[in-house]
């Protein structure tokens, strides 16, 4: 019999972790999402009354930062995958000695916070930063053109901070491609760019799919992005939700971060069907 | 990509091939004609140039120096996908995302044949597996991989089908056997076929010619009969089947023969298979052509007495000895167990005969055990 308790005894702490900093959370924010304040209570007075009009009402007063959301979170992902690729398969295939070095650079952004890597960046993008009078006296832009508080600089700063999650589920996905294999297609009529479409990229999908899912999730849901590199403009649904809590507005709250949730969970859903996943050996 | 490159046809021409890698030459100054339409190997231990000659003749590397020609087409520096070559690769190589069907499929898919399924359903019937068209190639055999990857390369019908050691990976009853079909589907397709390996039985099953490397250089090329019989050094005697290779000098002739003197007894050798450059030589015989007579019994041809049998071992179709000799060197013989006659027992005298004809003669520096064995550290190389 002890053959088969021990799966389910070393699964114990993981399951009992998720249980209490998943399960029992996210009830609570169920329960939030449909109260709705105490007439006459404090300001941070709730009660429950099952009111499903909260969704509706928060969906619709940040339709523009949800839709602004996904968009960026999109572009954020496709940047990130076009510098990744070509970085991932040079570590795989042509980094020789140097590999775990490279390798440990591409993770040593995460050695500082990423909160001010981005308050880095607000200053290299600021007035104030060596890039932007630099461009002005080059003439490339104008002396009203700023860097930041601009969908660009967002966006850009996004793909910066998840890159390190785009490229190192791409790395370990190409790494396992078998370089004969890209001999074989060569040898068989390919050109490199075909090997490239035929073999190349089909092998490493699962690494596509993990690091897109890996980049596009969070990027979806951060803020800090949008608060220091954006303007009033570019307020993504992470800023909605952060404004609102601090209101505080749990119920909106509450009832956003679960259609947020909710509207991840189907495009990844429909990207892993659509990505096939499972014909990838 | 009907150029002219790819639709080259005729025999395979190197002329003075080097590759280097740093200080390191891997195929020194080779030259090398293969006739179309042959099954040609290229036989040596590991790290012999071997598979670094099929490589760049695949494309997949280019030769420091040299040219390699199809027909009168020069493809020395054209892409792997230029040329009308396909390869078999040592692994298979097989594209693990297709099924086998479209594995079979690519090379003509990429050359831009849109009907496809006639062509690979009858390689698949020539390799006898038309029913795993739908698997994925990790789920086949090592021996059903092994004769996909010949469908995916013979589907082309390249001017030439470069082995790299295709059967290393099989045990050994399916090596025989792929053996055998492999040499079936050459006739029966009529390409030119490049075998490289390091297993000598193996080249000389299938190969009509058979190149032996050393080093990055062409010690030998011939059939496999003539290379077995008049070697012409001693690592061809010794990596070839085994030899008995003694010190003598020649002394004398006798019409189409050469006479020797091996330790003061003297053999006759047929001229033709002297490859020495003074009279001193190494006799070779091959451990089969001895016969061991007791001191007795008349012997004819050759003899060399004074032996003395030092071991014994029974294998069945065949008894070998190791027959200590008057000057201190033990020497090899193959006796058949077809006569009935009991085998000799350690320390029985006697002495060893045969036809001259079987005698060979090498250039009397050469290093006797050239060949014998491959070191442990030169298997690492490849």
């Amino acid at each position: 019999m002890k053959k088969i308790r021990t799966p389910y005894l070393l699964i114990l702490p993981g399951f009992a972790f998720l249980l209490t900093f998943f399960v029992f959370p996210i009830l609570s924010l169920a329960q939030v999402s449909t109260a709705t304040p105490v007439s006459g209570g404090d300001i941070d007075d709730f009660e429950q009354t099952f009111r499903f009009r909260n969704y509706l009402e928060a969906f619709l007063d940040s339709r523009e930062h949800f839709g602004r959301s996904l968009i960026y979170a999109l572009l954020a992902t496709l940047i990130a995958l076009l510098i990744s690729y070509p970085l991932a398969y040079a570590l795989a295939f042509k980094s020789g000695k140097y590999k775990n070095v490279l390798l440990v650079l591409v993770v040593a952004p995460f050695f500082t916070s990423f909160l001010l890597r981005t308050v880095a960046w607000k200053q290299i993008l600021g007035e104030e930063g060596f890039v932007v009078p630099t461009l002005r006296s080059l003439g490339l832009i104008s002396d009203s053109t700023t860097l930041t508080s601009t969908a660009g600089a967002v966006i850009l700063g996004m793909a910066y901070n998840f890159l390190p999650f785009m490229t190192l589920p791409l790395y370990a996905s190409i790494d396992r491609i078998d370089p004969r294999t890209l001999e074989a297609s060569g040898d068989l009529y390919a050109n490199g760019f075909t090997t490239f479409r035929r073999v190349t990229l089909p092998l490493s999908m699962p690494g596509v799919v993990a690091g897109t899912l890996l980049t596009f999730i969070p990027a979806a849901g951060d803020y800090v992005n949008a608060e220091l590199l954006g303007g009033p403009n570019n307020s993504m649904i992470g800023n909605v939700i952060q404004s609102r809590f601090l209101i505080p507005d749990y119920p909106t709250t509450s009832a956003l971060s679960f259609t947020l949730m909710a509207a991840i969970l189907i495009i990844v859903v429909i990207y892993i069907r659509k990505a096939g996943t499972d014909e990838v050996v | 990509m009907a150029d002219s490159a790819n639709s080259a046809r005729g025999d395979l021409k190197l002329t003075r091939i080097t590759k280097s890698y740093g200080d390191f030459t891997a195929v020194d100054d080779l030259s090398l004609t293969i006739p179309e339409g042959s099954f040609f190997a290229l036989l040596g231990p590991s790290g012999c140039g071997k598979t670094t000659t099929l490589r760049m003749v695949a494309g997949l590397e280019e030769p420091t120096v040299g040219s390699i020609h199809l027909g009168s087409t020069d493809i020395t520096f054209t892409k792997p996908y230029q040329r009308p070559i396909n390869t078999v690769f040592q692994n298979y190589a097989l594209f693990p995302h297709l099924t086998i069907f479209e594995n079979i499929a690519f090379g003509l898919r990429r050359r831009g044949i849109k009907d496809v399924d006639e062509a690979v359903n009858k390689v698949l019937g020539l390799v006898e597996l038309p029913h795993l068209a739908q698997r994925k190639p990790t789920q086949l055999s090592g021996g059903q991989q092994q004769r996909i990857a010949l469908a995916r390369a013979i589907v082309n019908r390249p001017a030439l089908l470069l082995l790299d050691e295709p059967l290393g990976a099989l045990d050994l009853k399916l090596r025989r056997q792929m053996q055998i079909e492999l040499k079936w589907i050459q006739k029966e397709v009529g390409l030119t076929f490049v075998h490289v390996t390091h297993d000598q039985e193996e080249a000389m099953t299938m190969a009509d010619t058979i190149a032996v490397m050393n080093e990055g250089k062409i010690e030998q090329m011939g059939s496999p009969a003539d290379l077995y019989d008049n070697p012409e050094t001693a690592f061809v005697a010794n990596f070839l089947g085994q030899s008995n290779l003694i010190k003598g000098s020649l002394v004398g002739t006798d019409g189409d023969s050469l006479i020797a003197d091996l330790f003061g007894q003297k053999i006759a050798l047929p001229r033709n298979r002297s490859h020495a450059v003074d009279s001193s030589i190494l006799a070779g015989i091959r451990p089969e052509k001895f016969r061991i007579s007791l001191l007795q019994t008349p012997t004819s041809g050759n003899v060399l007495s004074g032996g003395k049998i030092e071991d014994v071992s029974y294998i069945g179709v065949s008894t070998q000895y190791q027959v200590m000799m008057p000057w201190g060197q033990e020497l090899m013989v193959f006796e058949q167990n077809d006569d009935g006659v009991a085998p000799f027992r350690i320390g029985d005298p006697v002495n060893i005969s045969w036809e001259p004809i079987f005698t060979f003669a090498l250039r009397g520096d050469e290093d006797a055990e050239a060949g014998t064995e491959v070191m442990p550290e030169d298997l690492d190389e490849e």
